[in-house]
């Protein structure tokens, strides 16, 4: 038996798939950048004084880096919904994969922040900074440049991770191909070319990374 | 027609965790031989050996684990083949973990000094004795914590399984979710399942990484 390939599909079909592509986009820098937000507020709170607030963030921690994001989503999802308050396909999508890229977050930036000696910060003092500032330009800017190359690999899992809220119908890539294969049954044509997107979304998410670095952490260099 | 009580759902939850943790051990195992493989490929001397295996598994890894499932499940049928949902998630799954413990076991490997090495080779070992009888033995005690850890990973990932058909705990979930319109209790109730069989997992791994740490 010899299977003609038939890539034709795609090419008729490519706008479809750059929605799909947008939308991953879209959700993929949302959640990174509303998640950086929660992972700010949570590892603060990991650090903190008060044993409250310590537990109340390793608990969200665990819980979502101890269950799949798949059932996450639907909880979020069906589960919330059938309370009360109903979310849209898309407002769950981005709110799931907040809610999960804040817990691997708040962990990665709690590592940075207890990469910064107490030295700086005494140091910082001693120049007279305040404690915004000391925070800002002595524990932050350092601190990232420290858990970089570990934040754009959990930006980069988000990004793949996304695919799954095609699940909750959310008109991304992945939903794109599921759909186009439900229409032509050109099943591994279409799921390759699928693939590829991801792998050219993946590259551009790691070429950017590698552009900003330099912008951004230029003062590395003296260190 | 009978209702089902929170019992009837909690039992009936915990039944299909079975098969999530059946394909974990399945894939891990699997995962686990193709993945050291992959891993004396990663380190090989030979330069085409490298590229080739550091190549499928960037493949593997800037992919979504989902569309691996639906390639396995849907796309291998040009090759004639028609898996069965079980068996296109295995296959999937195997391959998704044989990458990641390949880059997991070839950075252990390579964080053994140099010195190692050349130490072996002074006392003539060839290559397969270098890496088997001293390289690999100090590489195992530094992989022993990550690869613990991403087993909790491997069963995050076969709730994926469900998209193509294969009834795990979390499609059950969702089957059970269209009789009983309990998504509330019903998917909290599946990620507390899935929490008691990973936080054992995690938190013995983080025990590990600190008992093994040099």
């Amino acid at each position: 038996m010899t299977y003609r390939f038939q890539f034709q599909v795609i090419w008729d079909n490519w706008p479809l798939l750059l929605e799909g592509v947008w939308l991953t986009l879209q959700l993929s820098v949302g959640a990174t950048v509303l998640g950086l937000m929660v992972g700010m507020v949570g590892a603060l709170c990991r650090i903190s004084g008060s044993r409250v607030l310590r537990s109340l963030a390793t608990v969200y921690v665990e819980a979502i880096r101890n269950t799949p994001f798949l059932v996450q989503l639907l909880f979020i999802f069906f589960g919330i919904s059938s309370l009360g308050p109903s979310l849209g396909n898309e407002q769950a999508a981005l709110l799931a994969l907040t809610i999960n890229f804040g817990a691997y977050a708040t962990e990665i930036m709690r590592a940075g922040i207890e990469s910064i000696s107490p030295g700086q910060i005494e140091a910082g003092k001693s120049l007279g900074l305040n404690r915004l500032k000391i925070f800002r330009l002595v524990v932050l800017k350092p601190a990232i440049a420290n858990i970089y190359p570990a934040l754009i690999g959990q930006i980069v899992l988000l990004m793949l991770l996304s695919s799954v809220v095609s699940q909750i119908s959310a008109e991304e890539l992945t939903f794109m191909g599921n759909f186009l294969r439900s229409r032509t049954f050109r099943d591994f044509e279409i799921f390759s070319a699928v693939a590829v997107l991801y792998i050219l979304l993946t590259l551009l998410f790691k070429l950017t990374a590698q552009l900003l670095h330099r912008r951004l952490f230029q003062f590395t260099r003296y260190l | 027609m009978r209702d089902f009580s929170y019992i009837d759902i909690l039992l009936a939850l915990l039944w299909a965790a079975r098969w999530t943790l059946l394909l974990s051990l399945v894939a891990f195992i699997c995962g686990g031989i193709a993945g050291f493989g992959l891993m004396l490929l990663r380190i090989s001397p030979l330069r085409p050996l490298r590229y080739a295996s550091r190549g499928v598994a960037e493949i593997i890894q800037g992919t979504p684990l989902l569309i691996q499932f639906l390639l396995a499940f849907f796309g291998l049928s040009i090759l004639g083949l028609e898996l069965r949902p079980w068996a296109s998630a295995t296959l999937a799954l195997t391959m998704f973990t044989s990458a990641f413990l390949s880059d997991i076991w070839r950075g252990s490997v390579e964080s053994i000094p140099v010195g190692q090495w050349e130490a072996a080779r002074a006392m003539s070992f060839n290559y397969f004795q270098q890496l088997g009888l001293v390289i690999l033995p100090q590489a195992v005690r530094r992989s022993i914590a990550p690869t613990v850890g991403f087993l909790a990973q491997v069963i995050k990932g076969t709730s994926l399984a469900s998209a193509i058909g294969f009834v795990e705990l979390a499609r059950s979930a969702t089957n059970i979710t269209n009789v009983t319109f309990e998504p509330f209790f019903v998917y909290l109730v599946t990620a507390v399942i899935y929490f008691a069989i990973c936080f054992p997992i995690s938190a013995f791994s983080r025990r590990l990484e600190k008992s093994l740490a040099y």
